[in-house]
């Protein structure tokens, strides 16, 4: 690859994602607190997998928004990418009506709320969009930035965007790949527990429960209703294409082991000339099993990992 | 309880002409069908119709006073939405009853040029409450909404109450155990899914391979499955395959079930359920024809005397027989696991 230049001139955000996981209330608050330290300059916060994991109530949320407000960081509040129940519309309610910081929609329940109240959103990379014609709806309808879904190439968003992006665009860069939602609980179901006793179990695995194929191939990751890919998506090398695309901002998704080195390589790259080749090994050495994939963002099946 | 209740639609699938003659002969209310390019979510060789096709088929179902439902249940490709707005013209330009769409780029064009075509939200745009289903309703004025199938029946209920689109309910066929319309399992494997090219687990991407300790079922490489000498096989859909999370291997995600709700049907009924659909346009004429009259006998009988409802020993013959000796489930309706 060419040689990247010493000092970019477009500075590529860097966002901190919602956390997938389960963890248990100190590691969450630890965890925080050095993201408020860090060279992000957003924060995606809230449960966004399981209604069931109340740990951290809303106002908890809301007091660990201000402290990263405060921390000079962009909060941004996001809501459950699948509900099923009365009491699921009633939680996102509060969170589309609290009025204090920005909503991202995670499914088509909370588009309506917040359309209908009238306040500008964040399309969740779980919202379809896969054209111009339907950015150009949701912008009609408050949209202010959005996440692409994880499956559409660059080449798409680039299509997209066309000579200027409508919208401000943050595609999923780093971490295991949010894939599928179901309404069955697969970790609980793996420990033949049913999902309204669950005991919680998926606040065993802090990334995720390993799926591998019969010939030992890690594959997928099982994390309570969610299932994510093993091989976590890295688009560390992707520097000029992510521009070319139109792409302003870049999601990272919250790992349990030194997450504060991954955002500090992608900004090391995205916006202070970093070298993208040894930035890729470290994060490659910091992968769980799986290892590292950018087939989505080539066209490619996501697990692919192609070097160009 | 004597009084009859309003009978639901009975949907039926129409993979091709013969499907759809033989479903409105077995006693379809509506069939639906889509055309043959990445514009549905049965994107398969041998599979669809072309123009003249679909005006063979309209005739056919309209001179009998049945419905013809056009799926355009896929996202319109980035770099080229026109296939999908030229779907969405010949739809209403032929006379189609309604379409079935679940990317709000497709309603949108619906709505502003052809704002008499009826318009159907797809299980594709996954709208799993009633607030999902009010804002298709606001501003994109559909008028029925296709349910997925994680939800309960108790959920089923409270959508109902709380809308006035009309509820139509997967009845029977293949289960997807993921939220329809969110789901990249086979894109990260393939390269291709649902939402982009109207396949999941694509046949082109399947290899079996006899090897000493079994055969294997890979897709795009990824082992599946791996089958005993005797064992019977499935199709290697990807979330239904055996895999290993910590040391057990296991169906981990989802068994090889499939989807009867026959023993539910006066509840859905009484919920106000308007329609029934029956998934499996890829399968073949026969099969169509055979759930069709069943599912026509059913809905009649529970329709007009609901109390005295059962599944008929003969029904659940026939409807096992066809689902090649796979377990039946109520699916999320009954949820065993919750």
């Amino acid at each position: 690859m060419s040689a990247t230049p010493a000092m970019p001139d477009t500075r590529i955000a860097i966002t901190v994602g919602p956390l997938l996981y389960f963890w248990p209330r100190d590691q969450l608050i630890h965890f925080y607190a050095d993201v408020a330290e860090s060279a992000a300059d957003t924060v995606v916060l809230g449960e966004v997998v399981c209604s069931r994991r109340h740990d951290m109530k809303l106002a908890d949320w809301l007091a660990l928004a201000r402290d990263l407000a405060t921390a000079g960081k962009e909060v941004v509040l996001a809501t459950l990418a699948l509900i099923e129940s009365e009491s699921d519309l009633r939680a996102l309610r509060r969170v589309a009506e609290q009025g204090e910081f920005l909503v991202e929609a995670g499914d088509t329940s909370a588009l309506n709320m917040l359309a209908e109240s009238q306040v500008r959103f964040v399309l969740g990379p779980h919202i379809n969009v896969y054209s111009l014609a339907a950015l150009h709806e949701y912008t009609r309808l408050g949209a202010l930035r959005w996440v692409p879904p994880v499956e559409l190439s660059l080449s798409s968003i680039g299509a997209i965007n066309g000579a200027g992006a409508l919208l401000p665009t943050e595609v999923y860069a780093h971490g295991r790949i949010p894939l599928a939602f179901s309404a069955r609980c697969f970790t609980a179901r793996h420990h033949r527990l049913s999902k309204d006793q669950c005991e919680f179990r998926c606040k065993d695995d802090a990334d995720g429960l390993l799926l591998s194929t019969a010939d030992g191939q890690p594959f997928l990751v099982l994390n309570g209703i969610q299932t994510q890919s093993a091989a976590q998506q890295c688009l560390i090398t992707e520097r000029a294409a992510l521009l070319n695309a139109g792409v302003s901002r870049v999601r990272l998704s919250p790992s349990s082991k030194q997450f504060d080195k991954v955002i500090e390589t992608y900004d090391g790259v995205m916006n202070k000339g970093h070298d993208a080749n040894a930035a890729l090994s470290m994060l490659d050495g910091l992968s769980p099993a799986g290892g590292l994939a950018n087939g989505f963002a080539h066209g490619r099946p996501g697990n692919e990992w192609s070097s160009s | 309880m004597n009084e009859a209740l309003a009978k639901p639609e009975l949907v039926c699938p129409a993979g091709s002409l013969r499907a759809l003659k033989m479903a409105i002969d077995a006693g379809a209310d509506a069939v639906y069908l889509g055309l043959r390019n990445a514009t549905n979510a049965r994107n398969f060789a041998g599979l669809n119709f072309d123009d003249a096709q679909l005006r063979e088929g309209l005739d056919y179902a309209h001179a009998r006073g049945r419905k013809v439902l056009m799926a355009l249940n896929t996202y319109a490709r980035a770099d080229d939405v026109s296939p999908w707005f030229a779907a969405v013209d010949t739809a209403a330009r032929l006379g189609a009853d309604a379409l079935i769409c679940a990317d709000i780029a497709v309603m949108a064009h619906a709505r502003k040029n052809h704002p008499d075509l009826r318009l159907h939200l797809s299980v594709q745009a996954s709208a799993t409450s009633h607030e999902a289903i009010a804002f298709y309703q606001r501003h994109y004025g559909i008028q029925r909404a296709v349910l997925p199938r994680v939800l309960t029946l108790s959920q089923v209920g409270q959508v109902l109450r709380h809308t006035d689109v009309e509820i139509e309910v997967f009845g029977f066929g293949s289960l997807c155990v993921m939220v329809e319309g969110r789901c990249a399992l086979s894109s990260y494997a393939t390269g291709q899914s649902p939402n982009n090219a109207g396949v999941c687990s694509p046949p082109a991407a399947v290899r079996w391979h006899d090897t000493p300790i079994g055969v294997e079922a890979r897709l795009n490489g990824l082992l599946i499955d791996r089958y005993a000498k005797e064992e019977p096989r499935g199709y290697p859909t990807l979330c239904k395959g055996r895999f290993d999370v910590e040391g057990v291997r296991d169906y981990a995600i989802e068994e090889p079930t499939s989807l009867n709700t026959l023993a539910i049907l006066p509840e859905l009924i009484r919920l106000g359920v308007r329609a029934i659909k029956i998934e499996g346009r890829q399968r073949s004429p026969n099969y169509v024809e055979q759930v069709t009259q069943v599912w026509r006998q059913a809905i009649d009988a529970a329709a007009a005397a609901p109390a005295r409802f059962r599944v008929e020993p003969r029904w659940t013959a026939a409807l096992g027989h066809l689902a090649e000796g796979q377990q039946h489930t109520l699916g999320a309706y009954d949820r065993p696991w919750k």
